[in-house]
């Protein structure tokens, strides 16, 4: 097929307000161009963003920062290599001069707009439209001040339930994001993306005494999730958990078992082990389960999903941002290595199939295989029973945040955390970091209880910041280095 | 790069704002042009380039409270919408703490030696990392792979305006060059360390330097041994101080002051924070501090700022905002926003002059021998990770995994995973004293660092 831009490629598209069908010949166009050019794949990104964050601190809103974007990103394939332009020029000739450069990259040259001569690229397939029924989420959220409103009941919320509050911080972040990816494969989609988000946080100081409690909740898809927020139970546990944690002393560093608490806790895994079974990793050679796939690499208790369809989850999408639909991945099965998660880039360059996971924050950010939801999945036990099984260790009830270097090593910060002794929860106790390896600390995972919940969360890495959800039952490691004082 | 035109993107606004019945406003606008690669074994992995561009405008209303409003479109639609969303938004502006211009908005400008350089272009960029990698891993045979590396080169203008006539403007040139090597050896676990390096042009850069530090760091930890958990004496490379310092920061930010969220608290000027012989002081002008800015986001120049001399804390960071709660001039450490952030822009750190102890500490601590580590000796601490999730910068604690050595018997050997835990203030005050001329990072100037008594956990 041989396709050609508009002569008069230096006005800017007018194309609207949204991405839609009037996108195609354009598209169409810089795909031709690519693919004439020698590009084994050619891919545009296009987004529309508008994001409104609210800050509510003691009885006053602090901040309402509103900010509108727009972009392109184009990538170029030939072979195992790759060019990758962003731009926020989405004008006919900002598109072409990006699509220049990324073939450039490669040592390659797009040809005349008079004589672009053959190409492989057979024409985009039908639109798949997954926005059509989302195009009222935007007006159907919260207006500014239903949400300066509700920010100011969690911050009163909060000074009800709580004592020797210092600070208290109630936050919204409202995230929509209008999507339209086309392909030289013939990938053509369109979607529209809401994610919202609310946050509790406080800071607690007596004297010397200092401690600091929050809690996230997030969603995708919900524009009422503001008006179905349980404000007065969020603060109950942010005061609660500040409260207990406000007099406690610093854990001593040990080896012990350790319970983790459901929702939150599952960040140990997706740091710890997530992170290893993406394919980004599988190229870069850091990760200790490559070509693994098949093997025992947990305890047989353990089965983790990665998916991206449960119904407003944080990180549940309608296609991901290479235009694929996702799935429901089993990563690990009763500790046998099921699969990995895989984008375009990493089909290419480690074979293994694309998952629907190759995901960006946004158009300055090629796709890269990132997770989703990802859980290990509920097991039999209840949290009781992990608990009484251990004589000395450490519960993990809240967790902070946590990263995983490039050999593997992981470390994840511990927010509420109580000792167990004899069975039974006793002292609360600060301070603690649990340190270790995937491949070490994945066999000791030896029981599971029948909780599974999961919990809202920002990822960061090579494609930027993404939503995703954590999530897990409450799970017994049976050793792990605490670090402490 | 498209270059921004300050004088007609005034007019815009001008325009815009008057239709909107704006009169006070301001913004700050960028655009840059990036291009960079990554190299894996011999071929591109990636390359990259970006063309961005951005504006964030504020508006007051007619009650004097301000909005704001952030967007990459830089069309006269764009604009417009900015405007207006600002407009909406300074319907919630909080009355208490209202920003206003800097009075130091339009005050002169240090000149910055920052030679503009013409970009080499991708693929000299990426002739020099794939050679720069194949350097690196003909080094040692246990160096494998460059796993993350990058050289990246970038162009970029930044302007701010007010509706009372403030104009500033700077351009920039900058590049970059990371190597993060991994080594293997059979029945060993992998190990890795690397280097980074600024410059204001990819030709300036130090590559063959980042090679050598990437490979001297990375062979120097192929032979490890688990650490005992305990108390040591560390030392801190000036890299690893910096770190740590910049972690808690707010303990010199007014914002966070005024936010009951720093450890400081307004009447903790004068007071005693630190060893007697430790100077902090904030220098975005130093001439290491590559790709400094000449003013900050509202316009205040940039300037040289004593934070604690002599162990007593002088002076917190401001915006014009905390700056006129406090009774004092703007430093030049804001962001630009309806709540205004505040922020370090470069350390360095060192003893105060003329103050004694610095060298007397090491003296005494050498003359003691005392360690309370089980097996004795001292750790050196060469980088610390993870400071996103193990500063509580609001309490003072820390817990942190770190790479580093354990200086034994007049030897050294890398320490297997290991965290280091303390409080920040207790830490401030445990400072035995400092070694070596003080070293140029990107985070600022500071020499090895000694300090006593740290909670190191290795092997329980």
């Amino acid at each position: 097929m041989v396709v050609t831009l508009s002569p008069s490629s230096a006005a800017p598209l007018a194309l609207g307000d949204r991405f839609d069908q009037a996108w195609r010949l354009p598209l169409e166009g810089l795909l031709g161009l690519g693919s004439a050019a020698g590009a084994d794949l050619v891919e545009v990104f296009l987004e529309r963003t508008d994001h409104l964050g609210v800050l509510a601190e003691q009885e006053r809103i602090t901040s309402v920062s509103p900010a509108f974007g727009m972009g392109a990103g184009i990538r170029v394939f030939r072979g195992e290599r790759d060019g990758f332009v962003s731009t926020n020029d989405l004008s006919e000739a900002g598109l072409r001069r990006a699509l220049e450069q990324a073939l450039g990259m490669l040592g390659l040259a797009a040809p005349s707009l008079a004589s672009p001569g053959p190409s492989a690229f057979n024409g985009l397939a039908p639109l798949r439209d997954f926005g059509a029924s989302k195009a009222d989420w935007l007006v159907a959220c919260p207006a500014l001040a239903e949400a300066t409103a509700r920010l100011l009941e969690g911050t009163d919320r909060l000074q009800r339930h709580g004592a020797h509050l210092q600070a208290r911080r109630g936050s919204y972040a409202r995230d929509w994001q209008e999507v339209l990816i086309a392909a030289s494969d013939g990938t053509f989609a369109r979607d529209i993306r809401l994610h919202q988000s609310l946050g509790l946080n406080v800071l607690a100081a007596d004297g010397e005494h200092r401690a600091g409690a929050g809690r996230r909740y997030g969603s995708s898809g919900r524009p009422d999730q503001l008006a179905s927020w349980d404000v007065d139970a969020s603060a109950q546990e942010v005061c609660t958990s500040a409260g207990t944690m406000l007099y406690s002393d610093y854990v001593e560093a040990c080896q012990v078992p350790v319970v983790l608490a459901n929702r939150f806790g599952g960040v140990i895994f997706h740091e710890a082990c997530g992170h290893l079974l993406e394919t980004t990793q599988v190229e870069r050679g850091t990760t200790p389960f490559a070509g693994k796939v098949g093997e025992l690499i947990a305890h047989e208790a353990v089965t983790a999903i990665d998916e991206g369809l449960s119904d407003g989850a944080f990180g549940s999408l309608s296609m991901d941002d290479e235009g694929m639909e996702p799935q429901s991945t089993v990563l690990i099965e009763n500790g046998v290595l099921r699969r990995f998660l895989s984008d375009r880039a990493g089909e290419r360059r480690t074979g293994h199939a694309r998952t629907g996971s190759g995901r960006r924050q946004s158009h300055a950010f090629a796709a890269a295989s990132r997770m989703r939801n990802t859980y290990i999945a509920a097991g039999p036990h209840s949290p009781e029973e992990l608990i009484a099984s251990v004589e000395k260790g450490l519960y993990c009830k809240a967790m902070g945040g946590g990263s995983v270097g490039p050999t593997g090593q992981f470390n994840f910060a511990v927010e509420e955390g109580y000792l167990i002794e004899n069975g039974q929860l006793t002292k609360p106790v600060k301070g603690a970091t649990l340190i270790g390896e995937a491949k070490e600390v994945m066999p000791r995972i030896s029981m599971c209880a029948n909780d599974l919940e999961l919990a809202a969360g920002f990822c960061g890495s090579v494609s930027g910041s993404i939503f995703v959800t954590v999530g897990q039952p409450h799970i017994k490691v049976d050793s792990i280095t605490v670090g402490g004082r | 790069m498209d270059k921004l035109d300050a004088p007609a993107l005034r007019s815009r606004i001008e325009s815009f704002a008057r239709a909107q019945g704006i009169s006070r406003w301001d913004l700050g606008a960028a655009s840059s042009s990036d291009s960079s690669v990554q190299v894996d074994r011999g071929e591109a992995k990636q390359m990259k380039a970006a063309q961005r561009s951005s504006i964030t405008v504020r508006v007051w209303n007619g009650e004097g409270l301000v909005g704001i409003t952030s967007t990459s479109d830089l069309s006269d639609a764009g604009l417009q919408k900015a405007l207006s969303g600002a407009q909406d938004a300074s319907a919630f502006g909080n009355p208490d703490d209202s920003p206003a211009f800097s009075p130091l908005a339009t005050a002169p400008l240090q000149t910055l030696e920052q030679p503009l350089h013409e970009p080499r272009g991708i693929l000299e960029l990426l002739t020099s990392l794939k050679d720069a990698e194949r350097q690196l891993l003909d080094r040692h045979p246990a160096l494998t792979t460059v796993p993350y590396n990058g050289l990246a080169e970038r162009s970029s203008e930044r302007i701010y305006l007010n509706s009372d006539g403030a104009c500033r403007q700077q351009q920039l040139t900058t590049a970059s060059v990371y190597l993060y090597a991994r080594a293997e050896q059979a029945g060993r676990k992998p190990r890795s360390a690397g280097a980074v390096r600024l410059a204001y042009g990819a030709a300036s850069l130090d590559i063959a330097g980042c090679i050598n530090e990437a490979a001297e760091r990375t062979i120097s930890h192929l032979d490890y041994a688990p650490i005992t958990t305990g108390h040591y004496t560390c030392v801190f490379s000036p890299e690893a101080f910096l770190d740590l310092i910049g972690a808690f920061s707010s303990l010199f930010n007014a914002r966070s002051v005024l936010d009951g969220v720093s450890l400081s608290h307004k009447d903790s000027l004068g007071q005693s924070l630190a060893v007697p012989f430790l100077s902090i002081v904030d220098n975005g002008l130093n001439t290491g501090n590559i790709g400094a800015s000449s003013f900050d986001g509202e316009g205040t120049p940039t300037r040289r700022l004593s934070l604690v001399e002599g162990g007593v804390l002088q002076n917190f960071l401001h915006s014009e905002a905390t700056a006129r709660a406090f009774g004092v001039a703007p430093t030049g450490h804001a962001g630009l926003g309806a709540k205004v952030s505040v922020g370090p822009d470069w350390f360095e750190i060192g003893a105060t002059p003329g103050a004694a102890g610095a060298a007397l500490g090491l003296d005494r601590h050498a003359a003691s021998g005392q360690n309370a580590a089980p097996g004795g000796g001292l750790v050196l601490i060469d980088s610390l990770s993870a400071l996103h999730a193990g500063v509580k910068a609001s309490q003072g604690s820390f817990s942190l995994p770190f790479d580093g050595w354990l200086l034994q018997g007049g030897e050294a050997r890398s320490i297997d995973a290991a965290t280091v835990a303390g409080d920040i203030r207790t830490l401030l005050n445990a400072i035995v004293g400092f070694e070596g001329e003080a070293k140029v990072t990107p985070d600022g100037l500071c020499p090895y660092v000694w300090v006593e008594g740290l909670s190191i956990t290795g092997e329980a």
